[in-house]
């Protein structure tokens, strides 16, 4: 029997933007079925690396592999067909138009009214015929969240979800992707390290464009040199 | 949908009560208001401003009248012609303008269309620029599925044009009520948005590009063959700007904004112009009042306000 291959590989993927290596030379491998945090300092490249990953840029050198096929020239578009679903750090939704034509439009059923399951698994059914410009913070955050899960991605890219969420609203969301790695995996850009230590099954830790270390959370909360790339210590 | 078949009623209804004089103006009004719709297509539904329309007007425009005066075409191969004229000009120009977006998609539009401008007049032996060719009356006669055909028939060519309006605005209506309608109305909320759903924003562009064009240029190809005439001014960059401003003043992305936009622009300039010769600056000053108070133009106003319905 052949080797499963992993659901996403990069292989020495690199983007300079002029003279400034945002990535460098990064393998990453993600299996199936796993909830995978990305985390470092700002600057580090975890925006850069998640849009090289879904297409949004196009990288200098190297290559990414899903479900073993290179996917390295494929437009984001296409990616998304595929099953690599992003969702906005800064939340992107369509301001103007109703929750549920949101939600319709990602399920590509644009016009239709059978998306409520999507925005039931988020709690926001109740809010279908609302505009979604006026939704509240918190629940654009979530609506953007239904929008992601309408396209039925194998991997969901998360950047940066909780961002902006209260407490209370965080606690709901660690278990919202709970539930929703039961049928997607799941790549999550996090500052908010208890999210990330409550969620992850591994973390792979970014500075400067590398990945400096991976691990389970304990290992990488253990780990010397992610507490000097975070703290700035002079020995890193 | 009861709104618009209202409105081509009333159309109707007006020919019996109406002057010549007005029945001219508004076969003029519905066949220009064909243009208006397909701007707004392009503008109003899918967020992409051109002001380069006028090339899409003139392409059906000399299609028209150079196929019936020198290549011998009958009139409906005349349309025909135009059309398929329109279809093959967009699908060019859409291919091409379509790279750029923003305001450098408003400057590459507007440039290609003053090329095309300037062709017109390049080959002056054959368009007669700015004096332009007149189509004589016995080629606007022809029989046509056993009728016989004259376009110079005021009544005649008046319910022609609001049969075309007609299928213009229902063609409107299919439109933006379908898949690709509400695709287009994603792209011009959030085109990043809409490209990182899986869909291919730049071939949903170009289909809206091609739609918008060719209705242009079937409204060039009425004009041409109803009024008889096909000059280069036609072909200039007021010719640009006049669907842009007739789309704000009726209510960009309302299926009806545009008729109404061109109708009451025509009543504005003809009211004007029988007071003062400024009329050009009277509508100056309508415009901005329009840009201050209703952006959203006319039906984009009682849309917002009265009728959610509107489509």
């Amino acid at each position: 029997m052949a080797a499963v291959s992993p659901l996403l590989e990069t292989r020495n993927l690199s983007r300079s933007f002029g003279g400034l290596k945002a990535v460098s030379d990064v393998n990453f491998t993600l299996e199936v079925g796993e909830i995978r945090a990305v985390i470092g300092p700002n600057g580090a490249g975890k925006t850069t690396f998640v849009s090289l990953v879904s297409g949004r840029l196009a990288p200098s050198s190297g290559a990414v592999l899903f479900e073993g096929d290179d996917i390295t020239r494929l437009p984001a578009f296409k990616r998304v067909r595929l099953g690599i679903a992003y969702t906005f750090q800064i939340t992107s939704i369509y301001g103007n138009l109703t929750v549920a034509e949101n939600v319709a439009l990602a399920a590509h059923q644009p016009g239709a009214k059978s998306s409520l399951e999507y925005l039931e698994r988020v709690g926001l059914a109740g809010r279908a015929a609302q505009i979604a410009g006026t939704l509240a913070y918190g629940h654009q955050r979530l609506l953007e969240v239904a929008m992601g899960l309408a396209l039925r991605p194998k991997l969901l890219i998360l950047d940066e979800p909780t961002q902006g969420l209260s407490d209370s609203e965080i606690t709901n969301f660690i278990e919202l992707v709970r539930t929703l790695s039961k049928t997607a995996t799941v790549l999550l850009i996090e500052h908010n390290m208890p999210v990330v230590m409550e969620l992850a099954h591994r973390i792979t830790v970014l500075d400067r464009g590398q990945i400096l270390a991976e691990g389970a959370p304990e290992d990488i909360r253990a780990n010397r040199a992610v507490q000097n790339a975070y703290l700035g210590t002079a020995d890193a | 949908m009861f709104l618009h078949l209202a409105v081509i009623a009333a159309l109707f209804l007006a020919q019996f009560a109406a002057s010549e004089y007005i029945v001219l103006m508004l076969t003029r009004i519905m066949v220009l208001a064909i243009f208006a719709i397909g701007y707004n297509l392009l503008f109003g539904y899918t967020g992409l401003l051109s002001l380069g329309h006028a090339m899409f007007f003139a392409t059906g425009l000399y299609a028209a009248a150079l196929g019936t005066t020198l290549m011998g075409l009958t009139v409906p191969a005349a349309f025909a012609f135009a059309v398929l004229a329109g279809l093959a000009v967009s699908l060019v120009m859409g291919v091409i303008t379509l790279r750029a977006s923003g305001v450098a998609f408003m400057i590459v539009t507007l440039m290609f269309s003053q090329a095309a401008f300037l062709t017109v007049l390049y080959f002056g032996e054959y368009t007669r620029g700015d004096e332009g060719i007149v189509i004589p009356d016995t080629i606007r006669k022809f029989a046509f599925l056993g009728f016989d055909v004259d376009l110079a028939n005021a009544v005649l060519r008046y319910n022609l044009a609001l049969a075309f309006l007609g299928c213009a605005i229902a063609f409107s209506l299919l439109i933006v009520r379908s898949r690709i309608g509400h695709i287009l109305i994603a792209i011009r909320e959030n085109e990043t948005r809409t490209s990182m759903l899986g869909y291919d924003v730049q071939r949903y562009k170009l289909a809206a590009f091609v739609m918008s064009g060719t209705l242009s240029a079937f409204s060039g190809a009425c004009y041409a063959l109803m009024f008889a005439y096909a000059g280069s001014t036609l072909a200039s960059i007021q010719y640009s700007i006049h669907p842009l401003l007739w789309t704000l003043l009726g209510g960009a992305s309302t299926v009806l904004g545009p008729v109404l936009g061109t109708g009451l622009m025509f009543v504005l300039v003809d009211l004007a112009s029988s007071y003062t010769n400024a009329n050009l600056l009277m509508i100056g000053v309508v415009l901005i009042l329009l840009v201050l108070f209703f952006p959203k133009g006319i039906l984009g106003t009682i849309r917002e306000r009265y009728w959610k319905w509107l489509p």
